[in-house]
């Protein structure tokens, strides 16, 4: 017995032990712009950590005396507002609501996506049922729908983060949804059921961890779509509130002098599309890397 | 071999699938994958299931087992009905009855540990102590020719035959009477194979186990089988010893499945009986005879009356007009 074992090892090739995390991780790596997307998440998550020591001004000090400041000014690297506020500090301070906004989104919306997605695709009855539901979601414009949520709810922040949680939750569910329909197909789902396995222990000890890759790669470039939906709400005035140092916010005031200091609007525009381009670019190289097969050079 | 002691006996067994259409989703027809069969397994003996692709074969393994439902009949184990017993009380019974799967490379979670796995199977069952399921499955994997080592590792680090060995080693798990083995080597190396089958007939001799062996490879099923069951479109149409049935076929059907085996020695050539047309669909029923749109000798009483499945000799059902 041992010989015909030995013989069948050879063929199984060298084992490898650490394995999947390793590999996405060298194969993320080697796709440049995905690093060059990480490098802006991580100085963001940096400046949003440690806004505090960063910043060069409390975010909502005003200096009468000196608004409308450019960029590179003595002590205002980029410049300063109408009142005098010091806009690099209110770039940092927004990163850091850039991201817990996201964050929030994003993982609220996950978990009611994969909830939703999970029931739909492995209980063929509540399919039919749930995968209405968020067709009749789908069917309004993103935008539409969280102002909507938002006259119903009135504005603030929080609110922004339940509209934009709910615009999330559909998309999820479909991509979780079809990932379990293909996997509860397979063999070893059988083989579990064979065992003795509950449907409980099937979906989330097994089906669940299967399906991780694309929720992964959902929730990179759903982060983009959040923190840019939330700029586009606190534009139109229904998000964050003045004087919160939020970028869409910043953009919607400096429009008002888009003559005199442009970069009033122009800086959190370059720094809303930095992030989104950063989220989005790690999204895709995930998707490559999660999924080698799909080599598309 | 055969004891001859009854280990399952089955009745009238059906497994059909509603086929659906329309708005509102009504039934149309049926697929009648597994259609009346009636069938006694004896204890220890292996009994192989011989059929084309989409005879039944699998899904009368999966319907004993209790993985699909079936629509029609009774199973009995151990003289007891099973067959209509609820969720719960079926995984008393999962216990005696494991399966063996077709596709090593499928049937185990990719992400999963082998260790984890086969651990699973005790933690389903609430089955001893942490150091005791370990101990357990070291010794699991021992017994199926793999090493303690491999306990640590994912699926993806094993070649075919060593997944299918832990396949073996997960059914094995639960000390179980009957195996059901769907097409348990088709997947492998001719190499491999017979490593696996002789780890198969070791381990039915150290535990008195029991197989249903599914299979479309005629010299597999003729090697490891004790009494062969042919299947033509989810029916019974002959059972015998497997001595009997590869000297003695009665089934035009089997006649020509045997013909079809490739001989070791070209030139010692036999007849070959070649059948004409496809397979029919198992939703379209032919009347009579379901093989009568194929065979070479069928006549008008195949096409208006079914023949009855009758015992020609001592353990040698068939179900044929001309037999």
């Amino acid at each position: 017995m041992p010989a015909e074992v030995m013989m069948e090892e050879r063929k199984s090739g060298q084992s490898k032990k650490a394995g999947f995390l390793l590999d996405t991780t060298k194969n993320l790596l080697k796709n440049k712009l995905a690093v060059i997307g990480l490098i802006i998440i991580v100085i963001q998550v940096l400046m949003a950590v440690f806004a505090p020591l960063i910043a060069s001004h409390p975010p909502n000090e005003q200096n009468v005396g000196a608004p409308f400041l450019g960029v590179f000014s003595e002590g205002h690297l980029l410049g300063t507002d109408n009142y005098g506020r010091d806009i690099w500090s209110r770039i940092v301070y927004g990163a850091r609501i850039s991201l817990i906004v996201g964050i929030s989104t994003v993982g609220i919306g996950l978990i009611g996506g994969i909830a939703l997605g999970l029931l739909a695709g492995y209980y063929k009855k509540l399919d039919a049922i749930i995968m209405r539901i968020v067709d009749l979601l789908f069917a309004f414009p993103g935008i539409l729908l969280a102002m909507l949520i938002i006259a119903i709810l009135g504005t603030s922040l929080v609110n922004v983060v339940i509209a934009i949680s709910i615009w999330s939750i559909p998309g999820c569910a479909r991509i979780v949804r079809g990932s379990v329909l293909s996997i509860k197909n397979q063999e070893y789902v059988l083989a579990l059921r064979s065992i003795g396995a509950g449907n409980a222990r099937i979906l989330l000890k097994h089906i669940l961890p299967n399906c991780i890759a694309p929720i992964i790669v959902f929730a990179t470039t759903r982060m983009a779509t959040a923190i840019l939906s939330t700029a586009a709400l606190s534009y139109l005035g229904l998000g964050a509130q003045p004087p919160t140092p939020e970028w869409g916010a910043m953009i919607a005031v400096g429009q008002n002098f888009m003559w005199d200091a442009p970069h009033m609007s122009i800086v959190p525009g370059i720094a809303i599309m930095l992030t989104v381009f950063a989220f989005n670019v790690v999204g895709d190289g995930l998707r490559d890397a999660l999924d080698p097969n799909m080599n598309l050079n | 071999m055969t004891s001859q002691k009854s280990l399952l006996e089955i009745e009238d067994l059906k497994t059909y699938y509603p086929i659906k259409g329309g708005i509102l989703q009504k039934t149309k027809g049926y697929v009648k994958a597994v259609n009346d069969i009636s069938l006694t397994v004896y204890k220890g003996e292996t009994l192989g299931i011989v059929g084309e692709s989409g005879c039944g074969k699998s899904t009368l393994g999966r319907t004993i087992l209790g993985l699909e439902k079936k629509s029609g009949g009774t199973i009995r184990y151990r003289g007891e009905d099973i067959s209509s017993l609820s969720e719960r009380k079926l995984k008393k019974y999962r216990k005696n009855m494991q399966m063996v799967f077709q596709d090593p490379f499928a049937s185990l979670d990719p992400r999963q540990k082998i260790g984890d796995a086969l651990e699973e199977v005790f933690v389903i069952h609430k089955i001893g102590s942490k150091a005791e399921r370990k101990r357990r499955v070291l010794q699991l994997l021992k017994e199926v020719g793999l090493k303690e080592e491999h306990y640590d590792r994912y699926p993806h680090e094993f070649s075919g035959g060593q997944r299918q060995r832990i396949g073996i080693a997960r059914a094995l798990a639960l000390n179980p009477s009957l195996i059901v083995c769907d097409e348990a080597v088709s997947a492998l190396d001719v190499s491999v194979q017979a490593s696996i089958i002789k780890l198969l007939k070791d381990l039915q001799k150290k535990h008195n186990l029991t197989y249903l062996f599914i299979s479309h490879d005629l010299g597999v099923v003729r090697h490891i089988s004790d009494r062969v069951l042919v299947m033509y479109l989810g029916k019974a149409v002959e059972l015998a010893t497997t001595k009997q049935l590869f000297d003695n076929p009665q089934h035009p059907y089997t006649k020509a499945l045997l013909s079809a085996i490739p001989r070791p020695i070209p030139k010692r050539k036999k007849e070959r009986i070649k059948l004409e047309g496809d397979i029919p669909s198992a939703s379209n029923y032919p009347s009579g005879c379901p093989f009568h749109t194929r065979c070479p000798i069928a006549t008008e009483q195949c096409k208006i009356s079914e023949p009855k499945w009758k015992e020609i000799e001592a353990g040698h059902f068939v179900a044929c007009h001309y037999a």
